[in-house]
């Protein structure tokens, strides 16, 4: 069954850090990779550092509505006559860090499950798999919006609602890469030595999956920064007076042709960063498939991705 | 299988001769069987888990009567079974009660919503699959030129992007800052349909189409090169068949084969994409119509909406089966 090479019997701690950060130092060499890290990497500095300086108050109105771009605001101001730059400077960390709690929820929730099912097999195995297919039966999206209409927008309902959605897809891709990792001769040789099944689901099948949960990873912020903003728009995010990129680009629409701005660099950023993000993970699918060098042999396992 | 067929009479002979049938059945019968569990989590997340439903939709207005009324009037007084039941009954006998922020009845409210959707999503589809098969095609015949690098960056560029931006880019390029050539928003009148108003149809389409065209057109580039390096072209290469014959006759019904999934999950896609494009667009869907009910806390709306949606995923997985199964004889085997 194993023509391929096998991996070596005992993958330790170490090794594993050193998979991540080998697969990570070859992606970046690579001119995706590294366009990818350049393009998200900036837009994270201005969400980050923005709020340190941004040169008004986000929640004051300034000047009149809608007042076009000028030395003293240098991107116009919005709908309420507050500064878009300051606004811009300081709307985009809370989008991040939502975003990334709920791919980090997603994925542990959708890698957990996926693992469980392509090792426990039979029962457990089905039943999961089928709560997969229900759960696929809704558009994100949809599913998101009947969590948050049951309680409200609250913070933490719409990080958990994104990251529940993440969940079924990320366990597809994992059980159909987990799933030929739990028939080699060495995991068959720890179990016979009566490990628990989740010892060695963690310590000996979840350390050869190091490149498709990286590529489930940026899948997924992806497209949780996509769902989270794609929510702020609709009103589904912070209250209204916190500057927010998503909600930004909805109530100064009406503002398009007086000050372009105000909803265009929003977009920009969300675009610069979405795209930026999704241009790595392709880098790094890429290397870790082989498509392009890769430093590691190990790291095998297609990672289906899933449309 | 086949093995099995000789030695085992009449009904496995059946099934090996009718495995479309077959197939067809079984994932009619598990779609069913999804579709009875998504009611019932649609219906214990929006009925039972805020507590009560009443309350949440009153808020702090709430008197002990209109609480009351409300109660009865959703069967919130009724054991969670019977709520269930009435509530399902209802849905499949388009019984739907009445919307809880204007009294008027579900049905009436969403029917011409979903028309108006209906024709966003197949509209948007229908194009997006002709425009993204040919480039795909295309970028396929010139593997590695230009035009494949140029579709390969932009589709990458594309599918990262969330639909409301696709969508305002599209209004600040045609209908207001740049250009002033479109309305940037669709406001159909109530009672009327969205074919009636063509004008208003071209920006929501556009960004729909936009969308999914990438999905499809790597899909068919991918299929189309793995047909063009086939066999059985290369055979008709040997034969001296001329190359546009190859290619209209070979390797491009071939590649359709594995290009309909695609397509398929693609207007599972335009399912969700409506919800935010409607919304940009201000266009009378479905999709507007449940941000809309989400936001006025309007459960039986929300409970229909979801479940009409769901359908439609179940009933489209179905069809790009099926569909894949017919074009494809190779796959024609029941598994």
């Amino acid at each position: 069954m194993d023509v391929v090479a096998p991996p070596p019997a005992v993958v330790s701690p170490p090794r594993v850090r050193r998979q991540w950060v080998d697969l990570l130092g070859a992606v970046i060499r690579t001119r995706r990779g590294a366009l990818g890290l350049l393009l998200a990497g900036s837009v994270v500095l201005v969400a980050a550092i923005g709020p340190f300086v941004a040169p008004y108050s986000p929640d004051q109105s300034v000047t009149f509505p809608f007042a076009g771009p000028s030395g003293q605001y240098l991107l116009g101001s919005d709908m309420l006559g507050r500064d878009v730059l300051s606004r811009v400077l300081a709307g985009g960390w809370e989008l991040l860090l939502m975003a990334l709690a709920a791919t980090v929820f997603g994925v542990i929730i959708g890698a957990a499950a996926g693992v469980s099912a392509a090792y426990l097999r039979g029962r457990v195995d089905g039943l999961i798999m089928r709560t997969v297919d229900v759960f696929l039966a809704f558009p994100q999206l949809v599913f998101a919006l009947l969590l948050v209409s049951i309680v409200g927008p609250k913070i933490w309902l719409i990080v958990v609602a994104v990251g529940f959605t993440h969940a079924p897809a990320v366990a597809r891709v994992l059980r159909s890469a987990a799933l030929e990792i739990s028939e080699r001769d060495y995991v068959k040789s720890i179990e016979l030595q009566g490990v628990r099944p989740a010892k060695v689901m963690s310590s000996e099948i979840l350390p050869n999956l190091v490149s498709p949960l990286m590529v489930e990873s940026g899948l997924r912020f992806t497209y949780s920064i996509v769902m989270m903003a794609g929510l702020a728009f609709l009103g589904f995010g912070l209250p209204p007076p916190a500057p927010s990129w998503g909600y930004m680009i909805q109530e100064n629409r009406i503002g398009l042709s007086l000050n372009v701005w105000a909803v265009a660099v929003p977009v920009i950023l969300i675009a610069l960063l979405t795209i930026g993000i999704n241009t790595f993970t392709d880098a790094v699918s890429r290397v870790a498939i082989g498509v392009e060098s890769r430093p590691d042999e190990s790291l095998i396992d297609d990672t289906a991705m899933d449309a | 299988m086949a093995a099995d067929g000789v030695a085992v009479p009449a009904q496995v002979l059946w099934r090996d001769e009718h495995p479309i049938a077959v197939l067809i059945g079984v994932r009619a019968a598990l779609g069913v069987l999804t579709l009875f569990v998504v009611s019932i989590i649609v219906f214990l997340a929006t009925e039972v888990l805020p507590g009560n439903a009443a309350y949440s939709v009153l808020g702090h207005s709430a008197t002990p009567q209109s609480l009351r009324a409300l109660e009865i009037q959703l069967h919130l007084n009724r054991g969670l079974f019977d709520q269930y039941w009435l509530w399902l009954s209802g849905v499949l006998t388009g019984r739907l009660g009445s919307s809880l922020s204007n009294g008027q009845a579900v049905w009436g409210q969403v029917a011409p919503r979903l028309v108006n959707s209906a024709v966003l999503v197949v509209g948007a589809g229908v194009i997006g699959t002709v425009i993204g098969v040919l480039l795909g095609a295309i970028a396929a015949l010139r593997k590695d030129g230009w035009f494949d690098h140029v579709t390969s960056v932009i589709s990458l560029a594309v599918t990262s992007l969330p639909e409301f931006v696709v969508a305002i880019v599209l209004i600040i390029l045609f209908a207001t800052v740049v250009l002033h050539l479109l309305p940037a928003v669709a406001p159909i009148a109530p009672g009327t349909y969205a074919w009636s108003q063509p004008r208003l149809l071209v920006l929501p389409v556009a960004t729909l189409v936009i969308v999914i065209i990438p999905y499809i057109l790597r899909m068919m580039r991918a299929a189309m090169i793995e047909a063009l390096e086939s066999d059985y072209v290369e055979m008709a290469r040997l034969k001296g068949v001329p190359e546009w014959q190859i290619v209209l006759a070979h390797a491009f019904p071939n590649s359709i084969a594995p290009t309909i999934q695609v397509i398929g999950l693609s207007f599972l896609y335009l399912a969700g994409g409506i919800v935010i494009v409607e919304d940009v667009f201000n266009f009378p869907g479905i999709g507007q119509g449940l941000v809309n009910a989400v936001s006025d806390r309007d459960i039986p709306v929300i409970q229909f909406i979801v479940v009409v949606l769901a359908a439609f995923y179940v009933f489209m997985n179905i069809v790009t089966d099926v569909i894949a199964l017919l074009v494809s004889p190779r796959r024609r085997i029941a598994r």
